[in-house]
């Protein structure tokens, strides 16, 4: 009992404290004082996490808490009207008559219901599985390296782009704010509960995504908020008729509900739906390339670890339900379609940031089309993406951060030779890559157990979309590659104006990258399986033999020991240095030639974009509406048929 | 196994009349087919033994002959195919000719002619890879690979 | 057992690679009137490269070559150990990208061109590619070769699309016209040699043993559409292999090379409508 207790406080510390530490942070003024405080705090979180899940796991299982909730109850209603007030406030500042809309129908209902008492009881509110402490290990974790890295990113951010007013304090508490919201999210059991979490991530992104207040950022900012408002007016009208017509008012109970009750379809169809929205999913894409405005950390943030994140857990949390009915269809053909259209969308683009979020928008689409399929292995390979990506992703994103503030560019073909230039940067940035889609990392084990998910459960349109997908995704990341490892002569190594506190976030990420690479067993041995036995009743079966593993480990090894054997493959013979060929007419190095006016010229060497077949132009407009009428015909058909 | 079994060529025309490099061409052609010595035509100093030059060399192509020369890996041999390689020719006394291909560059074998015939070219390939042989000999025996004239 | 086969892959895999490489150009000749090369020649042209200096332009190029040289050799121990298809295509996607990396540190054009247009290349056969491991699964049960090579009947019986599209993106991975878009076999064209351009002496010798090797592990997917747990069925398998290599010599002699937006095009649409319609009827037959 008294294990319980000490669980039950930890977990109250991690709802809480973040909201504490955004409070201090926001009235802290600038300076070493409010780094300290940070510093601190992410200390404070991480330890927190890492102790729950060790006494979580002796433990041993699942855990509930808090029955009754009265009091508690009625201080989230009056919270939720204070943020549809929030919404209302700058709704009207800006003339965005959608949004009030959006969250009166979304928020009214719910606040309606549990004024008019129909809400139902019973059940817990709170509840601890392995699920998730997988996901307070990626929300604390990832998410207090990117506060951490934060710290040291605004700094700088706003050096170089002195026209934004520096609200730094409220953008650094803003973070710790989504962090509470995610913890909150992940430990609710009670869907009003999760609701009003939910709609605290949508207002933080929106806060956040507006930081600069340009123009651009403040349009971006509400489309993301009426795209998440959206989702969480489905999200309400799930918790509504659950709770009046099915009398159910908690997460699992719904799930466990699927199987006898049809009538369950409805509100799993509309938590569904939220659940698209928030992971960015295809007609809604749109609002997480818009979102790239914001200052990194906040990107990384909400498309790493937390805010994108959410939609995918609820999936996960869902996917039994999901399992050979129409909504499963729905989210499976709208997760494979996005796999496959923002893997190709992202060939075209440059800009370092923009091909990251295609990239987070296709593999979370890989993740919703798991969860849809509803089987035990499908669920294992999403868990295991969810990790895998968070971790890899948020590199790739903080690296980034650190070569635009460092270099002034995040044009992916401003990187050409920044392994010469920035080789530190560049080490942790071709890992974070080769995490995303290299044999042996984390990614492609995850991609090959959702292939082999997916073959398994002879959804054919699916495996198609994963392996053309999967084609176009080694395209984009390998084009990147190739300009960072370009070596261009004389050029010279730039000055490393990378902070403590970044470089502290970017080693640590690249070191969970690499260890996740070679632990991911036993991650999965420790959380992922007792969860998936959990949730479908049954032991799991390891779906990568314990000899392919061995070869994986072999395949780390060489890459390890590769500079020794290469030597040996060479016999140590000595390589002469000359300059490369152009023809004949370099001029002294590889950077100019003689053109055919005998002028000197510059050479410049792009990376294939294609345009003209793989553009924004071309394909997103298509793509969405493809997506739209995926979606509503069979939402319709879904609900109607459960009607 | 002797280097010389697979003699690979770069050929370059440096101001020649096109003449010579149309036989040099007819060397890859049925009638002469060079490939049964092993040689292929690369179009890549750096995959290239051989070094093969029409025409003279004037002031724009000085530096690229050069600089091809020096992307060739060792050993290496130069070939000056036709009479205006090999000392300028008839364009000898133009204001802007330098003179024949061993103004720049060291050559192992001269091949005369205007144009050299297919057979003369060949017979020059072949003792070119003769001498690729001795180079790599000296090589191996720490030597520099030395120029050798003949003709 | 597996040393054996490991060994023996390492042995004879170049052996089989240069004697082919060598009927591929002897072919090639006849086929323009000539007389062509010994048939050894590709031998010659290995011991001669080996036997060559090496330039560099810069000190990571032999790092990479390297590792595509390894990592070729480990897929293709992996294949013929028995070892896991679908990890045979990522272990050999992995090596190619090495590859790839190596023409873009070299930070010169041809090769730059030769590595976008490499890139692509992957990108179009990708999918074949592993639609064939997963055509293998399903018909066979088993991902692991070993397995899939003792199956009561040959697999192609289940696939003939797969082995289609198959043979299809084998012109694409011998670099065989008309996809020989990301290096060329011939000079005077407009990339010179595209990816391995900038690469000399031993280092460009480590790639062309690597295709030897690579050309032979692709062989081996070729024949074990054929193989059953009938010994002669082998004979049959290695029949078919030869016969591969030689429909693809002629192809590369009879089609002029195609732009890479008509190799992309073309075949996604041969993966599609074979392999697809392939894995879409075994899957309901199944």
């Amino acid at each position: 009992m008294g294990e319980m207790v000490v669980i039950m406080e930890m977990i109250a510390t991690l709802m809480v404290f973040p909201f504490l530490a955004a409070l201090l942070i926001a009235l802290a003024k600038p300076g070493k004082l409010r780094d300290g405080l940070i510093y601190c705090s992410s200390f404070v979180i991480v330890a927190t996490v890492l102790l729950l899940c060790v006494s979580s796991l002796q433990g041993g299982g699942t855990q509930s808490y808090l029955l009754e909730t009265q009091m508690l109850d009625e201080f989230f209603m009056v919270v939720e009207l204070g943020l549809m007030g929030l919404v209302f406030y700058y709704g009207i500042r800006y003339k965005r008559w959608i949004v009030l809309l959006l969250s009166a129908a979304g928020t009214l209902p719910v606040v309606w219901m549990e004024a008019a008492g129909l809400s139902a009881e019973g059940g817990e509110h709170i509840l601890v599985d392995h699920l998730t402490l997988i996901m307070c290990l990626v929300v604390g974790i990832v998410g207090a390296l990117i506060c951490v890295y934060a710290v040291g990113y605004i700094k700088d951010y706003h050096k170089h782009h002195t026209e934004y007013k520096d609200r730094s304090s409220f953008f650094l508490s803003m973070l710790f704010v989504f962090m509470g919201a995610m913890f909150g999210l992940i430990f609710s059991s009670n869907l009003t509960w999760i609701y009003f979490f939910w709609e605290i991530t949508t207002l933080c992104s929106f806060l956040l995504i507006g930081y600069t207040q340009t123009e651009e950022a403040v349009n971006n900012s509400f489309r993301a908020l009426w795209m998440n408002l959206l989702g969480g007016m489905g999200f309400s009208f799930a918790i509504l008729y659950s709770s009046i017509a099915l009398h159910i008012a908690n997460l699992q109970d719904l799930v466990a509900a699927s199987a006898g009750n049809g009538a369950v379809i409805v509100p799993v169809t509309l938590l569904a739906f939220a659940a698209l929205t928030k992971s960015a999913q295809m007609p809604f894409s749109r609002w997480l390339l818009g979102a790239m405005v914001a200052p990194t950390p906040t990107s990384a943030l909400l498309h790493s670890a937390t805010m994108v994140k959410a939609g995918v857990y609820l999936l996960i949390r869902l996917a039994p339900s999901l399992h050979g009915n129409l909504v499963g269809v729905m989210v499976t053909c709208i997760g494979g379609f996005t796999f496959f259209a923002a893997s190709l969308l992202a060939i075209s683009q440059s800009d370092g940031k923009k091909v990251l979020a295609y990239s987070t928008i296709s593999n979370l689409g890989l993740i919703t089309a798991c969860a849809g399929v509803g089987l035990q292995e499908a669920v294992w390979a999403a868990t295991l993406l969810l990790v895998f990506h968070a971790v890899s992703k948020s590199l790739l994103f903080l690296s980034v951060g650190a070569v635009e503030n460092s270099t002034g560019s995040r044009n992916i073909e401003d990187m050409h030779g920044l392994i010469v230039r920035l080789p530190k940067l560049a080490f942790v940035m071709i890992v974070g890559i080769c995490g995303m889609f290299l044999a042996p990392f984390g990614m492609l084990i995850s991609k090959w157990a959702a292939l082999k998910a997916f073959v398994d459960s002879k959804s054919v349109w699916l495996v198609v979309f994963l392996v053309f997908g999967s084609a176009s995704t080694l395209f984009y990341w390998g084009k990147w590659l190739g300009k960072l490892v370009a070596v261009i002569h004389r050029s010279e190594q730039l000055k490393d104006t990378v902070r403590k506190s970044e470089k502290c976030s970017l080693y640590t990420l690249t070191f969970l990258v690499i260890a996740l690479c070679i632990l991911f067993p036993v991650f999965s041995g420790v959380f992922v399986e007792p969860f998936l036995s959990q949730m479908f009743n049954t032991t799991v079966v390891a779906l990568i033999s314990g000899s392919d593993i061995n070869a994986m480990l072999l395949m780390l090894c060489m890459i390890v020991i590769l500079p020794v054997m290469v030597n040996l493959l060479t016999f140590g013979k000595e390589n002469k240095m000359v300059i490369s060929y152009m023809a004949g007419v370099n001029r002294g190095d590889d950077r100019t030639f003689v053109d055919s006016f005998g002028q000197e010229k510059s050479m410049y060497l792009a990376n294939w974009y294609m345009d003209e077949y793989f553009g924004e132009k071309k394909l997103l407009k298509p793509s969405l509406v493809l997506a739209s009428a995926i979606m509503v015909i069979l939402m319709i058909l879904a609900i109607g048929g459960a009607i | 196994m002797n280097i010389s079994k697979s003699p690979w060529l770069l050929h370059y025309d440096g101001s020649s009349c096109n003449g010579c490099d149309i036989e040099v061409l007819a060397c890859t052609t049925p009638v002469y087919d060079v490939e049964r010595f092993g040689v292929v035509n690369t179009g890549n100093p750096k995959h290239a033994d051989i070094f093969l030059i029409t025409g003279g060399i004037n002031s724009q192509n000085r530096e690229v002959v050069k600089q091809l020369y020096s992307q060739m890996p060792d050993p290496k041999v130069v070939v000056a195919v036709g009479i205006c390689a090999c000392d300028g020719g008839i364009f000898k006394e133009c204001y802007n000719i330098l003179g024949g291909v061993d103004t720049v560059i060291p050559v192992d074998i001269y091949v005369p002619g205007c144009a050299a015939k297919p057979e003369s070219i060949i017979d020059g390939v072949v003792k070119a890879v003769a001498l690729l042989d001795k180079k790599r000999a000296a090589m191996k025996a720490g030597k520099a690979p030395v120029a050798q004239k003949e003709d | 057992m597996g040393i054996l086969k490991i060994a023996l892959y390492l042995i004879l895999a170049p052996f089989i690679g240069g004697f082919l490489a060598g009927i591929d150009r002897k072919i090639g000749a006849r086929f323009q009137g000539r007389q062509g090369p010994p048939l050894l020649q590709p031998f010659y042209d290995l011991f001669k490269l080996f036997e060559k200096q090496s330039l560099v332009v810069n000190g990571v190029q032999d790092f990479f070559v390297g590792g595509y040289f390894i990592f070729i050799l480990f897929t293709g121990c992996l294949f013929f150990i028995g070892g896991d298809l679908l990890l045979v295509c990522f272990a050999l996607t992995l090596a190619e990208v090495f590859l790839m990396m190596a023409a873009c540190s070299a930070n010169s054009p041809y090769s730059a061109m030769g590595s976008q247009r490499e890139l692509l290349q992957m990108m179009a056969y990708e999918p074949m590619l592993l639609l064939t491991a997963i055509g293998f699964y399903i018909a066979t049960g088993s991902f692991m070769v070993g397995d899939i090579a003792q199956s009561s009947v040959s697999p192609i019986a289940y696939l003939p699309g797969m082995f289609f599209g198959f043979l299809y993106i084998l012109t694409i991975k011998f670099r065989k016209s008309p996809f020989d878009i990301s290096t060329s076999h011939h000079a005077h064209q407009e990339m010179v040699k595209g990816i391995t351009t900038e690469l000399s002496g031993n280092i460009l010798a480590l790639v062309e043993l690597a295709v030897w090797y690579e050309d032979v592990l692709l062989l081996g997917m070729v024949g074990l559409f054929i193989v059953n747990m009938k010994w002669w069925s082998f004979l049959i398998a290695a029949a078919v292999c030869l016969l591969a290599y030689i429909l693809e010599t002629f192809v590369d002699n009879l089609f002029p090379r195609v732009k890479w937006d008509s190799m992309l095009k073309s075949t996604w649409l041969v993966t599609l409508v074979a392999g697809g319609v392939n894995l879409l009827i075994l899957t309901l037959v199944h």
